[in-house]
């Protein structure tokens, strides 16, 4: 039964502070939204109270998409997420499962390496990464970032997915191997399914960070037609000292959406997956 | 069902050479999974940092044929005035942001690890600051601490807290102090939802032993519950450094590092010296500037998660 007492307490101890946490949070993006369907009368006035809407629009989002590059964009950073989601999802699956379940010659040197790629940050390689894509004359193609985005996502993917293979039982892979299956055959018709929620989540998380890179983008893109969406927002929507706040929501608003459905989707595994390297279940 | 003999799956020394033999040894199998990623990481991670160490001892720009010059660059930047400013930029940047989403993610952790209706759906919208793309999410920062009409401004007037608002990102002070808030604020969830997982890990029977014996709500938390996470929190904190060290898009999109240089990073100064002015030797100099303090860190986490 609940007590009066008891509902102060637990207002005090969950729901003010709930409500705190939540507010704070979400507040850029309710301001996002507003911001996105107000008309420009009301968003560059300080005398009208900005908190809500009072007319709303929707011709910042008709803008955006008819004057701007911001489909073009969308198609880029989907096309460039997917592609390098999915190589860095194999190549780090391949890398986890000898790592994590074989015995071989330099195997302790190859761990070291991958958790030294994961945490080198991307500032310490973009200067010598630029020359480098100059070199291989692949400036203002999308194939630069496909080959760069790798290189955050792999070694992340691994080091994720050898906590998954390690949890697998050997004797299940030992039986299948008697009964005749090769070592590619029970990694893929065993290890594999059994750790289907440790590639989901290496999945997810590569298709959010691949969707949030920026700096290689802004290097390696100066092109219009072939930027990503946080690229192209930043660099072609602000232009000069003239804001279109309107129109920078509006794709702010539309560039976030594709991350946060999948995520909706998968919240479970992509907790999952930020939790797995510190927490030991 | 024909179940073929053990000796068939393994190769057993003096077995005729075969393809499929070949392949079914540990260390060639292992090697072949490997090789493409191992490849892949020595050609676009490995070789860039070590062409990075050899760009930042040449004097070069753009289109042109570097000049080896040994550590001038690295003597020019300790002479300058501007790289010691970035270099304080950087550690009150990492240390003021370190401990607000600690202490921030930690109380997020001990609300969030009370049991409610709607607590999945709670931590679904609580991480949502860190999975948005952070550029697009500035972009609403930027509006909010517009000079002329933030949001935040209008609060504090109407309010009648201030007369004029202030100037977020135009003044030296203020713009770190934003820029602080805007990195707290979307890294303080992973803070939150990572010691959040650390903390369900702890039985309800500890907290009713300490209970039991007298503790106050205090000394649970000091005795029971800050030990037992003490490890995630480490961890946590540890990566978090490393990865703010390295932060780039927030700090280009908010301030672009100014107003003069007050907000400049190590990253986004060396963007500007090593893109924007295309002093490729010299840009690799100050992105280098951060390596020393990142290899303790990064050495120090290897030997705690190794003891671990």
């Amino acid at each position: 039964m609940v007590t009066g007492r008891d509902f102060f307490g637990r207002l005090r101890r969950l729901y003010l502070p709930l409500a705190v946490f939540l507010v704070l949070m979400l507040f850029p993006f309710y301001w996002m939204l507003i911001t996105s369907i107000k008309p420009n009368r009301e968003l560059y006035n300080a005398r009208i109270m900005p908190l809500i809407v009072h007319q709303p629009t929707l011709k910042h989002y008709v803008d955006l998409l008819y004057e701007t590059n911001f489909l073009t964009w969308t198609y880029n950073t989907m096309l460039v997420a997917i592609v390098t989601t999915l190589v860095s999802v194999v190549l780090g699956t391949m890398m986890a499962y000898p790592l994590a379940r074989l015995r071989f010659p330099g195997a302790a040197v190859v761990a070291i390496g991958v958790a030294a790629t994961y945490l080198v940050p991307q500032p310490l390689l973009f200067i010598p990464m630029s020359d480098i894509i100059n070199r291989l004359d692949l400036g203002n193609t999308l194939t630069a970032v496909m080959l760069t985005y790798p290189t955050l996502l792999i070694p992340f993917s691994a080091w994720l997915l050898m906590g998954y293979f390690k949890s697998v039982p050997r004797e299940l892979e030992e039986a299948a191997r008697i009964d005749g299956a090769s070592r590619f055959q029970a990694m893929t018709r065993i290890v594999l399914p059994l750790c289907t929620p440790g590639l989901l989540s290496a999945g997810i998380f590569s298709f959010t960070l691949a969707q949030n890179e920026f700096l290689y983008a802004l290097i390696f893109l100066a092109k219009s037609e072939v930027r990503t969406v946080p690229v192209g927002a930043i660099t072609e929507l602000i232009r000069g000292d003239v804001f279109y706040w309107g129109q920078l929501m509006a794709a702010a608003l539309l560039g976030s959406v594709p991350v946060a459905v999948i995520y909706s989707f998968f919240v479970d595994y992509y907790v999952a997956g930020l939790t797995a390297g510190s927490v030991k279940s | 069902m024909a179940v073929r003999p053990a000796s068939l799956a393994r190769p057993v020394a003096g077995r005729p050479f075969t393809l499929q033999g070949m392949l079914e040894r540990e260390g060639v199998f292992s090697w072949l999974m490997l090789s493409p990623g191992v490849l892949f990481l020595l050609a676009f991670i490995a070789y860039p940092f070590f062409y990075g160490i050899f760009l930042s001892l040449e004097d070069r720009r753009v289109a042109t044929p570097g000049v080896f010059v040994g550590f001038a660059n690295f003597q020019t930047l300790l002479g300058d005035a501007v790289f010691w400013q970035i270099t304080r930029n950087t550690f009150v940047y990492v240390a003021a942001t370190t401990v607000l989403k600690l202490a921030g993610g930690l109380a997020m952790a001990l609300v969030m690890n009370q049991s409610f209706r709607g607590r999945n759906l709670a931590r679904a919208f609580l991480l949502l600051p860190f999975i948005v793309p952070t550029a697009l999410s500035t972009v609403a920062w930027m509006w909010i601490l517009d000079p002329t009409f933030s949001v935040v401004n209008w609060l504090l007037v109407n309010l009648g807290v201030v007369a004029t608002g202030y100037s977020f990102l135009g003044n030296a002070t203020l713009a770190m102090g934003s820029l602080i808030v805007v990195n707290t604020w979307r890294g303080m969830p992973f803070y939150g939802i990572t010691l959040l997982a650390g903390l369900q890990t702890i039985t309800p029977d500890l907290y009713e032993a300490a209970a039991i014996d007298g503790a106050t709500t205090a000394q649970r938390f000091r005795y029971v519950t800050l030990p037992i996470i003490k490890p995630v929190l480490i961890i946590v904190t540890m990566f978090s450094v490393i990865f703010t060290f390295g932060d780039f898009q927030l700090i280009y999109a908010l301030t672009h590092g100014g107003p003069a240089n007050a907000t400049h990073v190590f990253s986004t100064w060396a963007f500007d010296i090593g893109m924007s002015a295309g002093q490729l030797g010299m840009g690799a100099a100050v992105a280098l500037a951060i390596l020393p303090a990142l290899a303790v860190l990064i050495v120090a986490l290897t030997i705690y998660l190794r003891r671990e």
